[in-house]
C-alpha cells in the first residue's frame, strides 16, 4: 500500500529537510571509533606481510614482548585451534566454489601483503607500533602472481592447495548455443576487450575495531566502523569466536563512510575481541590511511572480452561477455556472488537483447581481497555495455542517443526479465523519457553543433552519453539465498510509542552518511501525522533492536523504509482501534488525519496521537482483550529487487598539448521513484558521480609483480578533490516501484555506476578524430597524451 | 618535554614525548575528538584546524611546534550556543553526509573566507584542494561556503 494511499497527511515526506545527524557533525560531536575513549584501553598494532606470497617458517615475539609498556602478542599459532577462518558469506550461486581457509592470523603461509602475521597489544598505540619493528619472521619467499589472466595460465603460482588453478569459480548464464549462433550469423559484430581496473574505495575514515569483554557477565561488546553490526555479530558468534550469539554485542558507532569496504567481516574484529578477554582490557585497533590501502577489500578489477552483435541497422542481436575477475588472495565476505549475480546477470543492461552469454572465472591471486564498491558489479555490468553500444554507434555511423533508444527496453515489457540469463524482473522503466530528458536538458543538439565547431578549429571537444539500468534495493530472501547468501536480506524495523507521545524508531539499517535519521524520522513522522522532532531513529547496535541486514546495495529506503511503514501502519491500526474504543464509537467509524483518531464525519470528537499514547501506556482503558503499549516490529522481505535507471550527458574538452581531460558539462537524469527528501538524494547522487569519475580519470589500484601495492598512499592514488569534478546537473524522472509501499528505488550507487562509461564515452569521443578506439581507464593526462602521441605516428 | 598552548580560549599544559604530532595532542591528549585523521601523508586536510588564526593542517606538525600558539578547533568554531555562519552553510546546504571530512573542511573554509571574503565558486574549489571528500561530491560543499560568504562567514572565532 503506498504512503499516498495512507489516510495520514504527507507533510514531510518529498521535503528537503534539513538533516538532523548535522547538529553534532558540524560541531566536532560525532563519536567515530578513534573517539570513543574507554578508561584502561590498551591499543593493537597489527604485524602485516611484507611479502605478497611466502611461506612462514618460524615467528620470534620474544623481543617484543620484552618493549616496555607491551602486554601481549599473539601469532597465528596462538588462534587456529580457537578462533575459526574468516567464512565467506556468498559463494557463487549454482556452481562449484574452490573456497579456502582464511585465518584471522597466518598459521603457514601468507599470500598478500595485507594478511595478518601477528598482534601486539600495548599501553599505547606507539609502543604497539614500535613493537611491530621487534617482531621477527622467518619468511620462505615464493613467486607472486597479481594478474588473474596470468594466474590462471599453466605453471602460474599456486596460492591455496583447495583451488587448483587459482579458481574459485566458473560460473556461467544464459544460452550460450544461440548466443554464438547469433554472433556468427550477424551482419555487424564489435568484440573489445575492457579492463575494469582496480579501485581502492577510501572512505575518509579508516576501519577499526573495538572491543571490551565484562568477565562478570561474560558479554563481548565490540564497536566496529561497519555498515551491518548484526551481520557482524552472527558471523563472529556462530562462525569465528564460538561466543554464543546472545553473548556478543556489535555496535556501529558513527561511521565515516563505507561505500562498501565496510561491510566485510576483517581480521581484526576477531583479534580484539580475543585480546579483549586475554588482557581484560578494553583493547582498540584503528588502522592507518597506508594499512587501509593494503589490508581492507578493494573493488571492481576485472577483464573482460566482450562481443556484441548487431544488425546494420542497429538492432543487438547478441551480446557474449567473458570475464576473468580478480578476487584477491582470499575470498571476502560476499565476493563471488558479486561478481555472480551483481554483475554476470547484469550485463545486458537498459537493452532488449535476445542472445546473451554471460562467463565468468573468479579468480584468486597474491593481491587484497576485492569485495563489492560503490556499485558492485553494476558498474562492470554498465562500463562493458554502454562502451559496446558506443563502439557499435561508432561502427555504423548512427547517433549513440539512438541506437540506444532502439535496443531499450519497452515501458510495456515491464515486468521485464532478460532472456535465461537468471535475473530478477526488472520492476518498471522509462529508459527513453530519461533519455529524452537528458538530450533536451544538455542541448543534445547545441553541443554536437559546438563539437563540430570544436573540431574546426583543431580543439579535442567529446560528448559523452549512458544509459543503465541497475539493480538494488537488495533482496527478496528466497531469492538471493539461491545465489549463494547464506543469510536473509530482508530488513526489519520496530517502532516503539512511549507515554509521553514520542516515538523511537528502530531500524536495521546502518547508515554512515546516507541521512536515515532525518528521512526515516520523515517517513514515520508522516505515518503518525507528528512533528520530525517527536521521532528519534535508533540503528547500529545489535542489543535491544531485531536483527537487520545493514546498508549497501541501495537498500535501506526501499527494504528499511518499507519496514518502517509496515511497522508503522501495524501501530496505527492498534491507535484507531484505540481511538474508537476511547470515543465509544464502532473501529469503522473512525479515521486517522492530521495527528488524531477522529469520528467520519463528526468534526470537534476527536482522540490526538498523544492522548492515545498516554491511554496506551495507562493501560486500564482499552479494548477488551488488547494489551498495554503502542509497538510493533515488521520485517519486510521484498519480492523483488528495485532498478533505477537513467542517462547522463557530459562534454569534455582534452588539451592537445597535455592530454588533460576537463569535464565541461555534466547532466544526470535519473529515476529512483519517489523521493523522499530530495536534498540528500541529490547528495547522493553528487557523490556517486565523483567516485565514478574517480575511476574514469584518477584512480587506479597497481601492483608490482611481487605483488606490492605501488599506489599505497593518497599521494599515488589519487581520489578526485575539488578542482577534479565540475557542478553536476541534475533531474529527475519519477516511475514507482510496484515492489515496496514506499515506491522508492534506491540512489546510492546509480551516479557512481553510469558516470564513468559516460565520461570515457566523451574522452574517447573528443579523441575519435584521431582515429584512437578505446583506452582502458583511468584516462589520466598522461595516459590520454601517450595514446595521442602513438596515434599520430601512424 | 612541556608543551603549553591555548586551544579554543582555554590554556593547555602538558609533559609529551617531542614526537607527538599536534593533531594526537588535541585528540588524545587534550580530549577534543572533533578534528579527524583520515590519511598519513598530509593530503587529506581531515585534521584542519587554525593556528594563530591561520588554517593548518595539524597531522604536520609537532606539538611542540605549536608552543604558545592559540589554536582553535571545530569545537571552538560556536559561540555561546551559537553556530558560526559556516556551520550553519554546512547545515543549509547539505555539505556534509558521512561528516568525517567535515570539521577540516570547515576549518579550511574559515581560513579560506579570511584571505578572500567573496570567492567564486572556482575560487573555492581552489582553496579547499587540500580537503579531500569521498560522500558529497563537493557540489554542496561549494553552496555551504557560498552560503557562508552571503551570511557573515568572515565573522572571527571562538574566544581571543
Amino acid at each position: 500500500m503506498a504512503i499516498a494511499e495512507s489516510p495520514t497527511e504527507t507533510k514531510l515526506v518529498g521535503q528537503s529537510v534539513k538533516r538532523k545527524e548535522d547538529p553534532r557533525l558540524i560541531t566536532g560531536g560525532g563519536q567515530y571509533l578513534d573517539d570513543i575513549k574507554l578508561p584502561n584501553t590498551a591499543h593493537v598494532a597489527i604485524l602485516h606481510s611484507p611479502h605478497a606470497h611466502a611461506r612462514i617458517r618460524s615467528i620470534d615475539t620474544s623481543a617484543a614482548r620484552a618493549l616496555p609498556g607491551v602486554i601481549d602478542v599473539i601469532t597465528g599459532a596462538d588462534l587456529k585451534d580457537s578462533v575459526n577462518p574468516l567464512p565467506c558469506a556468498m559463494p557463487a550461486g549454482g556452481v562449484e566454489n574452490h573456497l579456502v581457509p582464511h585465518r584471522v592470523l597466518a598459521v603457514d603461509k601468507v599470500r598478500f601483503t595485507g594478511d595478518n602475521v601477528a598482534a601486539v597489544v600495548a599501553e599505547s598505540p606507539y609502543i604497539a607500533r614500535d613493537a611491530l619493528d621487534l617482531i621477527v619472521v622467518d619468511y620462505e619467499v615464493l613467486p607472486a602472481v597479481v594478474d588473474q589472466e596470468k594466474a590462471m595460465a599453466d605453471g602460474a603460482p599456486q596460492l591455496h592447495d583447495e583451488a587448483p588453478g587459482n579458481i574459485c569459480m566458473h560460473w556461467t548464464a544464459g544460452d550460450a548455443e544461440g548466443t554464438d549462433a547469433a554472433i556468427k550469423g550477424a551482419e555487424v559484430v564489435v568484440r573489445q576487450r575492457f579492463r575494469n581496473q582496480r579501485l581502492i574505495p577510501t572512505p575518509m575514515e579508516t576501519r577499526g575495531a573495538m572491543a571490551r569483554y565484562d568477565a562478570g557477565t561474560g558479554e563481548t561488546t565490540i564497536w566496529m566502523t561497519s555498515q551491518a553490526p548484526h551481520v557482524h555479530k552472527i558471523l563472529l558468534a556462530a562462525f569465528v569466536l564460538g561466543i554464543p550469539e546472545h553473548k556478543l554485542r556489535c555496535i556501529a558507532p558513527e561511521v565515516g563512510g563505507g561505500f562498501g569496504a565496510k561491510i566485510f567481516l576483517y581480521a581484526d574484529m576477531a583479534i580484539v575481541a580475543v585480546l579483549a578477554k586475554r588482557t581484560g582490557r578494553p583493547v582498540k585497533y584503528v588502522e592507518t590511511r597506508s594499512e587501509n590501502y593494503v589490508v581492507t577489500t578493494h573493488g571492481r578489477d576485472h577483464i573482460q572480452d566482450v562481443e556484441l552483435s548487431a544488425t546494420r541497422d542497429g538492432r543487438i542481436t547478441g551480446l557474449r561477455v567473458r570475464c576473468m575477475a580478480n578476487l584477491g588472495a582470499y575470498l571476502s565476505t560476499i565476493a563471488p556472488g558479486v561478481v555472480a549475480t551483481l554483475f554476470g546477470r547484469m550485463v545486458s543492461g537498459p537493452y532488449k537483447i535476445p542472445n546473451i552469454f554471460s562467463e565468468i572465472y573468479g579468480v584468486y591471486t597474491n593481491t587484497a581481497m576485492v569485495d563489492a564498491y560503490r556499485g558492485a558489479g553494476r558498474p562492470e555490468a554498465t562500463y562493458l555495455i554502454e562502451r559496446m553500444v558506443d563502439l557499435l554507434a561508432a561502427e555504423l555511423k548512427m547517433d549513440p542517443a539512438e541506437v540506444r533508444r532502439k535496443n531499450f527496453i519497452q515501458p510495456q515489457d515491464f515486468p521485464y526479465t532478460p532472456p535465461k540469463l537468471g535475473m530478477l524482473p526488472y520492476d518498471s522503466g522509462e529508459y527513453a523519457k530519461t533519455l529524452d530528458v537528458a538530450l533536451q536538458k544538455s542541448g543534445y543538439a547545441e553541443l554536437r553543433r559546438r563539437q563540430e565547431e570544436a573540431r574546426a578549429q583543431g580543439r579535442l571537444v567529446g560528448i559523452g552519453l549512458a544509459s543503465y539500468v541497475e539493480i538494488c534495493g537488495v533482496a527478496p530472501s528466497a531469492w538471493i539465498q539461491k545465489e549463494g547468501w547464506g543469510g536473509p536480506l530482508y530488513e526489519s524495523a520496530q517502532v516503539r510509542v512511549l507515554a509521553t507521545g514520542k516515538v523511537i524508531a528502530t531500524t536495521g539499517t546502518s547508515p554512515h552518511g546516507q541521512g536515515h535519521e532525518t528521512t526515516f524520522a520523515q517517513i514515520v513522522a508522516d505515518q503518525f501525522g507528528i512533528g520530525m522532532d517527536d521521532v528519534e531513529v535508533v540503528h547500529g547496535d545489535s542489543a535491544g533492536a531485531p536483527f537487520g541486514l545493514g546498508t549497501y546495495g541501495s537498500r535501506s529506503l526501499a527494504v528499511g523504509g518499507s519496514a518502517l511503514v509496515k511497522a508503522s501502519q501495524k501501530v496505527r491500526e492498534k491507535i484507531m482501534a484505540i481511538g474508537a474504543h476511547l470515543l465509544e464509537v464502532a473501529p469503522e467509524d473512525v479515521e486517522y488525519t492530521g495527528g488524531a483518531v477522529s469520528v467520519k464525519g463528526t468534526p470537534g470528537r476527536q482522540k490526538t496521537f498523544g492522548e492515545i499514547a498516554m491511554a496506551a501506556w495507562l493501560g486500564t482503558s482499552l479494548p477488551p482483550g488488547m494489551e498495554g503499549q503502542l509497538e510493533a516490529t515488521s520485517v519486510f522481505d521484498p519480492p523483488d529487487c528495485t532498478f533505477p535507471f537513467g542517462t547522463h550527458i557530459c562534454e569534455v574538452e582534452i588539451d592537445r598539448e597535455t592530454g588533460r581531460p576537463t569535464i565541461t558539462r555534466y547532466v544526470a537524469v535519473d529515476d529512483v521513484g519517489p523521493v523522499i527528501n530530495p536534498m540528500i538524494v541529490d547528495g547522493q547522487v553528487h557523490g556517486g558521480i565523483a567516485q565514478g569519475i574517480g575511476q574514469a580519470l584518477y584512480e587506479g589500484a597497481v601492483y608490482d609483480d611481487n605483488g606490492q601495492l605501488l599506489s599505497g598512499s593518497m599521494t599515488d592514488y589519487t581520489v578526485p578533490k575539488t578542482t577534479d569534478v565540475p557542478r553536476f546537473d541534475l533531474d529527475r524522472t519519477v516511475t514507482p516501484s510496484p515492489v515496496n509501499p514506499l515506491g522508492s528505488k534506491g540512489a546510492g550507487e546509480t551516479g557512481t555506476i553510469v558516470s564513468t562509461p559516460t565520461v570515457v564515452g566523451a574522452v574517447m569521443d573528443a579523441l575519435s578524430p584521431l582515429g584512437i578506439r578505446h583506452i582502458d581507464m583511468p584516462l589520466t593526462a598522461q595516459t590520454i597524451w601517450k595514446a595521442m602521441q602513438a596515434a599520430q605516428k601512424h | 618535554m612541556k608543551v603549553s598552548l591555548t586551544i579554543n580560549g582555554v590554556a593547555r599544559s602538558h609533559d609529551v614525548e617531542p614526537r607527538l604530532l599536534l593533531v594526537n595532542y588535541i585528540r588524545d591528549v587534550v580530549g577534543l575528538t572533533g578534528t579527524h585523521i583520515g590519511c598519513d601523508t598530509s593530503q587529506c586536510g581531515a585534521c584542519t584546524v587554525l593556528l594563530n588564526g591561520q588554517a593548518v593542517k595539524s597531522c604536520t606538525i609537532l606539538a611542540a611546534q605549536a608552543e604558545g600558539a592559540r589554536i582553535t578547533t571545530i569545537e571552538g568554531l560556536a559561540r555561546d550556543g551559537q553556530l558560526h555562519p559556516l556551520q550553519e552553510g554546512f547545515w543549509e546546504k547539505h555539505g556534509l553526509q558521512c561528516g568525517f571530512c567535515t570539521p577540516g573542511m570547515i576549518m579550511a573554509g574559515y581560513g579560506l573566507l579570511q584571505r578572500n571574503p567573496h570567492p567564486t565558486e572556482e575560487e573555492i574549489r581552489h582553496g579547499l584542494e587540500g580537503n579531500l571528500c569521498r560522500c558529497t561530491g563537493y557540489q554542496n560543499i561549494v553552496a555551504a561556503i557560498q552560503w557562508a560568504a552571503e551570511h557573515g562567514g568572515t565573522q572571527p572565532v571562538g574566544a581571543p
